[in-house]
């Protein structure tokens, strides 16, 4: 079953097409239905998984590796589908009103089926491989869906970064995968978790953690790998929401906390995810506060609420690892609801430009009240539930020195005070989205549409996700018991017995909050004045610069590289085939010695002719690499041939050297028609081979005539085989009554062999007589001359081998490459 | 036997292959039909040499030793496909400087620099 529940999505997406064309506009209402499936079966789920139950099914799939494809739901994976589905249906009701019945209807729904399935089958994965595959898929249906208006460039732009930057954290957690494999030999999380130890120990654990590590802050849009999360806004608002804020960015904080038990609890894990947590924290905050765009906003501030989640990991505490799942709940919640808000404030007036909106408030008030909690709660402000989990956080933050960050010594103590910098800034913007746009003066009347109320279909999950700040904030417990306890459980691997409250008394935290309220107060006060001076300094950091380079410059690199190995020179084409195949052969005979395995106890003695006829195949082979005079070239090729064909006669094979001289006959003769044919100077290059290639490719010669030396007599000397002579030496007379074994063997045992042999002979018959007769048409229509005439002005003289090709007009004229043998 | 049957494999092999690397087609050809003479000897060599009588059944002798009749037959095949791929890129050779008026590989490749 639920298997199934992960892949009801997937096959929602195959119907969705099909729907579309069916239900045109209203295809939203069936797409609906998926994600109340899937809310509706998971809930029911929740007693279950709460009583300890772990619900897992396995398919069998790649057995021989141990991989299934294995679903398993424990408590944390319940948290995270919860919201996906929570979140998807709210999101799914929003989008039937939000984009409009020109749209690609059936592409969005699709795509965003993709999606949920995918990010399903990430977050109840039972192994790292399913779970690496459905993380491969979630970043495709990311690009797709931000690359959702493909006619306009930004958003092509922005789902190309996005998809760079994704897959590249993906192959490094497919490699992070390899090495975890190599260590501890399996896939499985269960298995994994008691192998913590030893994974700990291993030398390769510093790699291991690094690599996933990159995986998971290019998914949840960390610095340095942030860059493409802001671009991502170009997406559709109900995507920017569903993907970009509330499920797709927290992949990477479920990765973190999935891997907590297996790779958590050191000094390298801790001080790398609180680094980047904090930074991130800190810069998404910073950051926020320069933009113009609301999305804009809300995406630094998506960056910088997922940096303090990931720094709560860091910490690693126990109460530190509530807090980070407390506040992954609030995040969805208050994220979600407002980028759902800014939709409709997108829908409503046309822009979502905050120096053109302000005063909205009078008449959108539901949409005000949505953005009053959901900005509320993000700013930390009781009575929210997003002012619960910041306390947690500060509380946290202040107790970090005393965590497993001890080993940072008094720099652990800057920690409280980065968050409190961080939360300033957060409650600045927090506010500042609330206040300038729905207040500040009159209504707006400079956007281009006149604003007005959104729709109830628009507003209603909206409401109903930001009412969750405050349900969540009356029954804090309840909710923590509900859904938090498992998760909780899963990734500490003990219970946690968590108490949320208000009022703990005059406690650090809440003098940290005092404090943020109070300068946030001051430097919302000065609001204007804070922005010009953020402004003022230049937004392009060094990572988009790096990407900005990589985007031009890799394509550059690989032309270049492309250019110098498709070069349209046959001869280095041939250069390079032969060093991949010395690399490839003649690598290993070097690294393992082969000439230290040639066996040369067991040879055929050598008698004086044999001799004779290696020294004249040797002097005539050199002399053909060396001559310049074709004949004789030709005429030095047959001496070698008729070596190789006495050669047969010695070794005993008087077919062979029958053959072999009535075919090196025949084709000296073709060679000296050829030659003919041929323009005089055949062998003098033109343009002449410089003499430093000349060198290469001796080098590579010799090369290659070591590696045949070699392999012959490797071959000679091997014994791994018994020789299976015997049975055609028994059964040729028996079997097929012939007296001569080769013969018997050809037309005989290895039949089929010969008519293959016949055919390769047949088809370059075919070849040929195709050719020369083609050529002769060609030429005839091309020209409106008898071929015979062209043939007789080819050559005049075909004793001193001169051709005369100023008398031919078809060379004049035609440069382009036109194979004959094309029509075949 | 085997070792000097080996040693010509590698000159041969190592002249075929540096007439391949060159511009003409002729030189290329000629190349390949080097490179085919020292794959018929290394096949033959491979088997083992002389170790026995040709491999022909003379009726009334029991229990003859012959050589090795497999690379035989094996390269018997391969001498007749080296002569139909030899034929073949001959006229190719024919034809090509018909249609192009060059047997220079370097100028059959037209001009790469319009390209890019």
């Amino acid at each position: 079953m639920l298997l199934g529940l992960v892949l009801l999505p997937f096959a929602a997406a195959f119907l969705m097409p099909l729907l579309s064309k069916i239900l045109k506009n209203k295809v939203g209402y069936a797409a609906v239905l998926v994600p109340l499936v899937l809310f509706a079966s998971f809930l029911s789920l929740l007693p279950k998984v709460n009583a300890g139950e772990h619900i897992a099914y396995a398919l069998h799939w790649i057995p021989t590796l141990g991989v299934d494809l294995a679903v398993r739901l424990d408590g944390l994976s319940l948290l995270f589908v919860l919201l996906i589905s929570g979140i998807g249906l709210a999101v799914m009701v929003y989008s039937i009103f939000y984009l409009g019945a020109k749209e690609r209807l059936g592409n969005f729904y699709t795509f965003i089926m993709l999606f949920m399935g995918a990010m399903l089958g990430v977050c109840t994965s039972a192994n790292l491989v399913c779970m690496y595959l459905f993380w491969e898929l979630t970043s495709v249906s990311s690009f797709l869906l931000i690359g959702f208006w493909y006619e306009k460039e930004n958003p092509r732009l922005g789902a190309q970064k996005a998809l760079l930057v994704t897959m590249a954290g993906g192959f490094c957690i497919l490699a992070g995968i390899i090495l975890i494999y190599r260590v501890a030999g399996t896939f499985a999380f269960d298995e994994l978790i008691a192998q913590a130890d030893l994974i700990q120990a291993s030398p390769l654990y510093p790699a291991i953690v690094i690599l996933l590590l990159i995986g998971a802050f290019a998914k949840s849009a960390q610095v340095p790998f942030h860059i493409w999360l802001p671009t991502a806004m170009e997406a559709p608002t109900p995507i920017s929401c569903y993907l970009h804020s509330a499920t797709m960015v927290k992949a990477g904080i479920y990765l973190i906390a999935r891997m907590t038990p297996i790779l958590g609890g050191t000094a390298m894990w801790g001080g790398i995810i609180t680094v980047v947590g904090l930074t991130s924290l800190l810069f998404g905050s910073l950051m926020a506060i320069r933009q113009f765009d609301m999305k804009g906003i809300l995406a630094y501030s998506t960056i910088s609420q997922l940096g303090l989640i990931i720094s709560l990991f860091g910490f690693g505490t126990d109460a530190a690892i509530a807090g980070g799942l407390f506040h992954l709940l609030n995040h969805s919640t208050f994220k979600g609801s407002l980028f759902l808000m800014t939709g409709i404030v997108d829908h409503q007036t046309g822009t979502r430009d905050t120096r053109l909106l302000h005063g909205l408030g009078k008449v959108m008030p539901l949409s005000a009240l949505v953005a009053c909690i959901g900005s509320f709660s993000m700013a930390g402000l009781p009575p929210f539930s997003g002012f619960l989990s910041k306390e947690m956080f500060m509380e946290a933050a202040e107790q970090a020195h005393a965590s497993n960050l001890a080993f940072m010594g008094d720099l652990a103590y800057l920690i409280p005070f980065v968050a409190v910098v961080a939360s300033i800034f957060t409650f600045v913007y927090s506010i500042a989205l609330f206040f300038k746009i729905f207040f500040g003066g009159e209504t707006t009347t400079t956007t281009p549409k006149q604003p007005k109320e959104g729709s109830l279909g628009m507003l209603i999950p909206a409401l109903c996700l930001v009412s969750f700040n405050i349900i969540i904030a009356l029954f804090p417990n309840a909710a923590a018991g509900l859904v938090l306890k498992g998760a909780i459980n899963s990734v500490i691997g003990h219970g946690y017995d968590m108490h949320i409250a208000f009022w703990h008394g005059i406690t650090p935290a809440l003098i940290m909050t005092l404090i943020v309220v109070g300068l946030g107060l001051f430097v919302y006060w000065h609001y204007d004045w804070v922005k010009n001076l953020f402004l003022s300094y230049s937004s392009r950091i060094g990572a988009e610069k790096f990407y900005q380079k990589f985007l031009h410059g890799f394509p550059a690199l690989t032309g270049k590289l492309t250019d110098l190995q498709i070069n349209g020179r046959l001869s280095d084409y041939v250069a390079f085939t032969l060093c991949g195949a010395l690399l490839l052969v003649l690598g290993p005979m070097i690294y393992y010695n082969a000439w230290s395995h040639i066996d040369i106890s067991d040879l055929a003695p050598v008698d004086a002719l044999e001799i004779v006829l290696a020294v004249v195949a040797t002097c005539a082979a050199l002399f053909v690499a060396l001559t310049k005079r074709r004949i004789w070239a030709i005429l030095a090729l047959s001496v070698v041939g008729y070596c190789v064909s006495f050669y047969f006669v010695l070794m005993r094979a008087p077919d062979l050297a029958l053959t072999q001289l009535m075919v090196e006959t025949i084709s000296t003769v073709l060679y000296l028609l050829a030659l003919y044919k041929l323009p005089y100077g055949m062998l003098s290059n033109n343009p002449p081979i410089p003499n430093g290639r000349r060198t290469i490719n001796a080098l590579i010669g010799c090369l290659v005539g070591l590696m045949g030396f070699t392999v012959c007599m490797l071959g000679q000397g091997c014994k791994y085989f018994d020789s299976i002579a015997w049975y055609y030496n028994e059964n040729s007379l028996k079997l097929a009554g012939g007296h001569n074994i080769v013969n018997v063997t050809i037309v005989d045992f290895r039949g089929f062999d010969t008519m293959g042999e016949i055919t390769v002979l047949s088809l370059a018959a075919i070849g040929v007589y195709i050719m020369i007769k083609l050529g002769r048409n060609h030429l005839y229509d091309r020209h409106g001359v008898e071929p015979e005439e062209e043939q007789k002005t080819e050559f005049n003289d075909a004793g001193n081998d001169t051709v005369v090709i100023e008398t031919d007009p078809y060379f004049q004229d035609d440069n382009d490459l036109q194979f004959p043998i094309s029509p075949l | 036997m085997e070792l000097l049957i080996a040693i010509l494999v590698g000159i041969l092999f190592a002249v075929g292959v540096y007439m391949m690397l060159s511009h003409k087609l002729l030189k290329i050809i000629i190349g390949t039909a080097f490179l085919s003479h020292g794959t018929l000897l290394m096949l033959m060599t491979v088997g083992k040499l002389k170790r026995g009588a040709p491999p022909i059944i003379v009726d009334g002798v029991e229990d003859a030793v012959y050589v090795d009749p497999i690379p035989q037959a094996l390269i018997l095949t391969a001498i007749v496909i080296g002569f139909a791929t030899t034929a073949f890129s001959l006229v190719l050779a024919y034809r090509c400087y018909q249609e192009l008026g060059t047997d220079e590989t370097e100028q059959m490749r037209g001009d790469f620099t319009d390209e890019h």
